[in-house]
């Protein structure tokens, strides 16, 4: 039977891979993600996973040592934040070009310099290009969900490509919440084994992994990758609505809440949609006709049914945790806005929370009353707000 | 090697090659500025340029070397530096006449 239990969110992303028992895990410590993989590695130590663990000396093994057991036919994974993602750099773009299905639970944490190690979306949104998927968590019980569902995903046979389920560093990674977790065998049932249709052990039908390609093949390859992005977004909601039908908890590329008549709509990514949505129920007593819609699935992007969601609304407030230097608003922002045009509504950035700075309840309702006053007068929000910034 | 034809869709995903031991397919050989030849009353057949040449490309029959695979060898020059008996010689290809290039 599924139970309720409390676990931080880095326990309950350890326990939703204690339940899977990949075979391989190569893996090197960083805040805030080290946990996560202090439990993993007590689980290999007690028995309680088959799973092969491999501790290397940086990131860029861990990536390599991981990439290549996955290409050897091995279910693997490892699991980085920040800067030990910007170390893996090189290898994300070979593990997606190579088509290695590797599951790499990412904690969000700011990027050096100065040195911090809270919370924001600069490590993964960095990372938006290199081929990954990245699906996001609000909270601990969506951190141990999407991890299950990540398997089926990055291994279904239209798809294999590498996926980072995220989660918000301290936030949620060392937070204790309730949450629901299934079964073993249910668990087992529902990811399946892996099976890849090519691999280097399979010495009945020998391959070979990472040769060149040149001017008159690599172009080709790439291709195949954008095609593969496209078939994850049906994979994704697919596998999103059989985990439904396991454990009564569906899940689709984003996540409207009280948008059938919200005038504003606050557009956000992880952990603090779920402030949004405690305080969009209370500006609704106000009379404050106001939604949510919670972005879970950033790659493959769904910004064409993004749009066509938020068509009622009069103003979007998209919530940026990153920046992308040099260009107005951040990257949630500016990707999102591309696929608005001609849209009736108007669009603003908040760029907040950057390297864990607080984002409160009082935060959030500013923001809402600010655009629910512009909404009214129909005048134009300011186009990019820094959220609780000394000015 | 054959020109590369099939569409993205067709290709076999992720660069892998399906077909072992197809580099034998692709002639190297006009990567070459110097050949290797060898002069056959001086060597002993102690095949160390077998063992080293990182290409494959000496030709061994019972023990024996017979000559130089010039479709695939690259003239790196390795065989001639290991050749105990120098009786290799890396000569400058593109003055030498068709009937020379024998390896």
């Amino acid at each position: 039977m599924a139970h309720r239990t409390a676990l931080t969110g880095n326990d309950a992303a350890a326990y939703a891979l204690k339940q899977v028992n990949p075979d391989v895990a190569a893996v090197y410590p960083i805040t805030p993600q080290t946990e996560l993989m202090h439990k993993f590695a007590s689980y290999v130590a007690d028995g309680d996973v088959d799973t092969e663990l491999v501790l290397v000396e940086s990131e860029h093994s861990a990536m390599s040592a991981t990439l290549s057991a996955s290409l050897a036919g091995a279910r693997s994974i490892t699991a980085t934040s920040s800067c030990g993602l910007a170390l893996m750099w090189e290898l994300l773009y070979v593990a997606s070009g190579a088509r290695a299905p590797i599951v790499m639970p990412e904690v969000n944490r700011a990027l050096s310099a100065p040195i911090n190690i809270h919370c924001d979306h600069s490590d993964t949104m960095g990372a938006r290009d290199s081929g990954w998927m990245q699906i996001y968590a609000e909270n601990a019980q969506e951190s141990y969900d999407n991890i299950l569902q990540a398997f089926r995903i990055a291994e279904h046979p239209d798809v294999k490509l590498p996926i980072m389920p995220c989660l918000d560093g301290f936030i949620l990674s060392h937070t204790i919440e309730a949450l629901e977790v299934l079964d073993d065998e249910k668990v087992k049932a529902f990811v399946g084994e892996y099976k890849p249709e090519n691999s280097l052990l399979n010495v009945d039908k020998p391959v070979t992994f990472g040769a060149f390609a040149l001017q008159d093949t690599y172009f080709e390859y790439k291709r195949q990758q954008v095609e593969a992005m496209r078939n994850a977004v049906k994979v994704i909601q697919d596998v999103g609505k059989e985990y439904g039908e396991i454990s009564g908890r569906s899940y689709d590329l984003f996540e409207t809440y009280m948008m059938d008549d919200a005038e504003v709509v606050i557009v956000g990514i992880g952990s603090t949609m779920g402030t949004v949505k405690f305080v969009v129920n209370q500006l609704r007593k106000e009379g404050i006709k106001a939604g949510v819609l919670k972005i879970r699935v950033f790659r493959p992007a769904p910004w064409d049914k993004v749009a066509d969601a938020l068509s009622g609304a009069k103003v979007v407030g998209v919530m940026d945790r990153s920046l992308s230097f040099g260009l107005e608003g951040g990257p949630l922002f500016n990707e999102l806005r591309s696929f608005c045009r001609g849209k009736k509504f108007a669009m603003c950035d908040f760029i907040y929370g950057l390297g864990g700075r607080d984002i409160g309840v009082t935060h959030i309702s500013d923001i809402i009353r600010g655009l629910h006053k512009a909404a009214k007068s129909g005048t134009e929000p300011e186009m990019l707000t820094f959220v609780n910034l000394r000015e | 090697m054959a020109k590369e034809t099939r569409s993205w869709r067709d290709m076999p995903q992720g660069g892998i090659v399906v077909t072992p031991g197809n580099s034998v397919e692709n002639q190297t050989g006009s990567w070459r500025t110097y050949v290797p030849v060898t002069n056959f009353e001086k060597c002993i057949h102690c095949v160390r340029c077998w063992i080293m040449c990182p290409d494959s490309s000496i030709l061994i029959k019972d023990g024996k070397k017979t000559g130089t695979d010039l479709e695939h060898c690259k003239g790196c020059g390795i065989c001639a530096d290991i050749c105990p008996v120098e009786c290799i010689e890396m000569k400058f290809e593109a003055s030498m006449g068709p009937d020379e290039r024998k390896g």
